[in-house]
């Protein structure tokens, strides 16, 4: 019998939704409401030369890898899923297309964070 | 042979019919929300790479009133997720026993709860403060 496919994004799924749960709200919040417009976080917060230096260090790459990429596995899976519960009954291509863009964006923040250097 | 022309209950709108698939399917929105959010992180990304004037246009773009009140709708799901996650978690977890008595479903559900509240507390402590 061919072994199938499935664990392996199960688990990205699965890291990905632990993750998510920790953190994406606060995450949210910060990047997209407070760090932005305010109140409780000084503009000063997401300043470029902070983020930057965040992003050179190994710690911080590895974090901001980290959050991109499993939110995106996480994400698609469930995406490809749900195709099923609005009345789309997915095949190969869309699977192929769901994990292909995680991957490809895995890929694609991978390089940034090495353009960046360290 | 004659085609037999029996009753096929439409599905469609099947959601909207029970609270309980209406919460799931506003549940499994966020998995879109939390995609463009991470897309939205990965731009954020390049442009950081690209230099200072770049990240600052990204900056002012994340202050834009559609951005902002996409950022709300993207916390209201995610942050959905994120509770009924740790309420589904007892089912996922390994077999935890203590003392031969599996751990209760409530503890698993709580520790879940506070480790977000912790977590989030100090991500913005760090990001605030330090």
């Amino acid at each position: 019998m061919k072994r199938s496919n499935e664990p392996i994004f199960w688990l990205l799924f699965g890291a990905g939704g632990v993750l998510s749960a920790l953190v994406a709200p606060i995450l949210i919040l910060i990047t997209g409401i407070i760090g932005p417009i305010g109140p409780w976080m000084p503009a000063s917060a997401l300043a470029y030369a902070r983020v930057h230096g965040f992003a050179q260090h190994w710690l911080g790459k590895l974090l901001l890898l980290a959050v991109i990429s499993l939110f995106l596995f996480h994400a698609v899976h469930r995406i490809y899923h749900g195709l099923h519960d609005l009345g789309l009954h997915a095949g190969t291509g869309a699977k192929v297309a769901a994990y292909g863009s995680a991957l490809a964006g895995t890929l694609i923040a991978a390089c940034l964070l090495l353009v960046i250097g360290f | 042979m004659a085609q037999v022309k029996a009753y096929v209950r439409p599905m469609q709108g099947w959601w909207r019919r029970n609270p309980y698939f209406v919460r799931y399917m506003f549940r499994e929105a966020s998995s879109v929300f939390l995609a463009i959010y991470a897309f939205i992180l990965l731009v954020g990304l390049a442009r950081l790479a690209q230099g200072e004037a770049a990240y600052n246009a990204w900056l002012t773009a994340l202050a834009s009133p559609a951005s902002v009140v996409f950022h709300w709708f993207a916390l209201l799901t995610v942050g959905y997720h994120a509770y009924t996650w740790w309420q589904v978690a007892p089912k996922s977890a390994p077999d935890i026993r203590i003392g031969g008595r599996p751990l209760s479903q409530m503890v698993i559900t709580a520790g879940g709860w506070l480790a977000t509240l912790g977590a989030s507390a100090l991500i913005y402590v760090i990001v605030r403060w330090m």
